[in-house]
């Protein structure tokens, strides 16, 4: 039986998709150019292909790879040698809201008495596993969750409801908190001594064993992904620049979801060539780049396009972003001679994990080294700790650099806190206030 | 003989303002709304400038404000409210270093540069609560009238709490108030104190800075003005016409853009 899944789960990898996406690829119209904007990067239908291939090919995964549901902080790499088959609920969830469906599926979880406060990520996800219904088609159910406090402590409590849903087991790796100026040692060791302990769970689930060259591969891969994303995103830093910040919130996609995967290495070369050939050529992602914009938070997906216009219109080009940075932030800790001394590292010091002070001193250096004009700063109604302290670190920013800064109020996913006349008032005043 | 009009289409009104090449005011005209904006925005523009007796065809330039502003009918630049107001007040008040606003459907906060310049501003979130509409739903409860709300709140005789500032559930507590007895200058002026808690938040996050000035139709309710005038501990000034703050605004960008033709 396994066997066949086996080979039916090759055969569809290897020919079946790849053909039906070139077919589907061939029927496809051209996008008419829009004048706002520059020539659509090249690498865009490759990222298509890429996650439109990893969702379709998921409902082949079962009983031919173990499925695991992971969240995006989580040191993946442990997973990459027992060979999981990962799904992102954040990465399906934003997925969700960029096809404006957030609200509905959201709704599935409400029906169960799950508070409209709670994440518009957890809601979806959990509307998902509720209904079943996605917009990318049917998804296989996990035989392993595994979680990561180190982006927020929701996770925990959304994972662990997804384990009482789908009767299989969990592993959370818990992370303190890093306050500056206190030790951050015994904090790692704890992080670490998890990670060693959860390997023995994960072989079971996997029915494999840990391959240490397996691992120590996943782990220069990943670093390597990282890496070059964090290249691509410097790429930001020219004028005018070759790709905005709402271009990285699609092409971040691998990275969050592949990574430790060698399509993930070789996706974020091409980009990166791609990149540092418009920077050489001049090409500019919006011809008339006038103000140069710093963003924090999450993406508003359902808005994606909406605001892309809105800013480009107005010549206004975020180059740089809290969020798109946090997959290339702490890279080089992954060099540490002992492997899980480097992911509890990488995965511990991320910026989520750290104290507002380190945050603002993250924005300061973006804003500084990215030479921009003002911040926006998202403040998404059902990510609490993403959006703590934005009002003191935008104070913060206005003290020490000749910045203007905005508070847009909106979800990452959930359209329903969003009020599009209100956020278009609230840019346009703002690009104003730059202008005069 | 030429001149520069400001229409600011709001959710509530719609305001128009003719001044001459100078500045001084030759018309204004204030209507409802309604749900055609581009009609409304048009009759305001004529009834102000028969007001200046002025013919359509001497507006030089026109600029369209408000929720509205891009379905103002020839106007030849939209900008926001936020900018309009803030320049409105300048010419009025050039001291005026924050500017708080309450209109129809938005309340704001702007903290003033030189010259009108905005260096920052605060507006209430996806929310009626500490708007004009809030405002709106409970005089309709109590009776006074949008007009009357004002004066009643002045005459109250004690503090009630309205804990809510929802206004959905605002007007319910309103009701039960009322039907426990308590009078309507009472809870007019509750209905005030509500407000101007939501209003301070605004502020606060602007960056509180003086001189001070109120304008919208907000600014027409006395007790309101004082109730956050007492919150902060501040006195406001207020323009003669607070309404038109912003389609002055928007006539005196339009005589600037004239003189000094900008790049946009």
């Amino acid at each position: 039986m396994t066997l066949v899944r086996e080979a039916r789960y090759r055969l569809m990898k290897d020919l079946v998709l790849p053909a039906a996406l070139r077919a589907r690829e061939g029927r496809r119209r051209a996008r008419k150019a829009d004048p706002l904007f520059g020539p659509p990067l090249k690498s865009g239908a490759e990222l298509k292909r890429i996650m439109a291939r990893h969702y379709a090919l998921a409902r082949y995964a079962k009983g031919a790879r173990p499925v695991a549901y992971v969240t995006s902080g989580a040191p993946v790499e442990l997973l990459r040698p027992l060979g999981f088959y990962t799904l992102y609920p954040e990465n399906h969830s934003a997925l969700c809201g960029a096809r404006k469906v957030g609200d509905r599926m959201a709704l599935h979880a409400e029906a169960r008495g799950f508070s409209p406060d709670l994440c518009s990520y957890a809601r979806i996800d959990l509307g998902h596993a509720f209904s079943g219904e996605s917009p990318a088609g049917e998804l296989p159910p996990p035989d392993l969750l595994f979680c990561t406090t180190n982006i927020c402590q929701t996770v925990m409590y959304w994972f662990k409801a997804l384990a009482h849903h789908h009767r299989v087991p969990l592993v959370v790796l818990d992370t303190p908190y890093l306050h500056g100026g206190r030790e951050e040692g015994p904090a790692l060791r704890y992080f670490r001594d998890q990670m060693v302990e959860a390997v023995p769970r994960l072989e079971r689930v996997a029915c494999r064993d840990f391959e240490e060259g397996r691992f120590l591969a996943a782990l220069e891969s990943s670093r390597r992904a990282s890496l070059l994303w964090g290249k691509v995103l410097e790429t930001l830093k020219a004028r005018p620049a070759p790709l905005t910040i709402f271009d990285a919130f699609v092409h971040l996609m691998p990275v969050v979801s592949l990574r430790g995967l060698p399509v993930c290495e070789r996706y974020y070369e091409g980009l990166l060539a791609e990149a540092e050939e418009r920077v050489r050529r001049g090409v500019a992602a919006v011809p008339g780049e006038r103000f140069r914009l710093l963003w924090d938070n999450i993406a508003i997906w359902f808005a994606l396009g909406s605001l892309a216009r809105l800013f480009a219109r107005a010549g206004a080009v975020p180059v740089a972003a809290t969020y798109t940075h946090a997959w290339a932030e702490t890279v080089q800790d992954l060099e540490e001679t002992d492997p899980f001394d480097g992911l509890a590292k990488a995965y511990g010091r991320i910026f989520l994990n750290r104290d507002l002070a380190h945050r603002r001193d993250l924005l300061l250096t973006l804003a500084r080294e990215y030479g921009v004009h003002g911040v926006v700063f998202h403040s998404a109604r059902s990510c609490k700790p993403y959006s703590i302290g934005q009002y003191d670190m935008r104070g913060a920013l206005e003290a020490q650099l000749p910045l203007r800064t905005v508070v847009l109020e909106a979800d990452m996913a959930d359209g329903r806190v969003w009020s599009e006349a209100q956020a278009e008032t609230r840019l346009q005043a703002f690009f104003e206030s730059l202008e005069r | 003989m030429d001149c520069f009009a400001g229409v600011d289409v709001g959710s509530q009104a719609a305001k128009a303002v003719v001044l001459d090449g100078e500045g001084r005011l030759l018309g204004r005209a204030l209507l409802d709304t309604g749900p055609d904006f581009g009609r409304s925005a048009r009759r305001a523009l004529e009834e102000a400038l028969s007001q200046a007796g002025a013919p359509r065809e001497s507006v030089r330039v026109l600029v369209g404000t408000g929720y509205g502003r891009a379905s103002v009918p020839g106007a030849h630049r939209a900008i926001t409210e936020i900018t309009c107001h803030a320049r409105g007040v300048a010419w009025l008040f050039p001291e005026a270093r924050l500017l708080l606003d309450v209109g129809g459907q938005d309340s704001k906060a702007v903290r003033l540069g030189p010259g009108g310049k905005v260096e920052g501003f605060a507006m209430n979130d996806k929310c009626a609560a500490g708007t004009g509409k809030f405002l709106s739903v409970l005089a309709q409860s109590l009776g006074t009238g949008i007009e009357g709300l004002g004066p009643a709140g002045l005459r109250a005789s004690k503090e009630l709490h309205l804990s809510s500032t929802c206004t959905v559930f605002a007007e319910s507590e309103v009701i039960s108030l009322l039907s426990r007895g308590e009078s309507v200058p009472d809870v007019a002026h509750a209905v005030h104190a509500a407000m101007a808690r939501r209003l301070v938040g605004l502020v606060r996050q602007a960056g509180l800075q003086e001189p001070a000035v109120f304008t919208g139709g907000g600014a027409l309710n006395a007790d309101l003005v004082r109730s956050v005038e007492g919150a902060l501990g501040i006195r406001f000034r207020i323009p003669e016409e607070p309404a038109f703050t912003g389609a002055l605004g928007a006539a005196l960008l339009a005589r600037e853009a004239a003189l000094a033709p900008s790049p946009r």
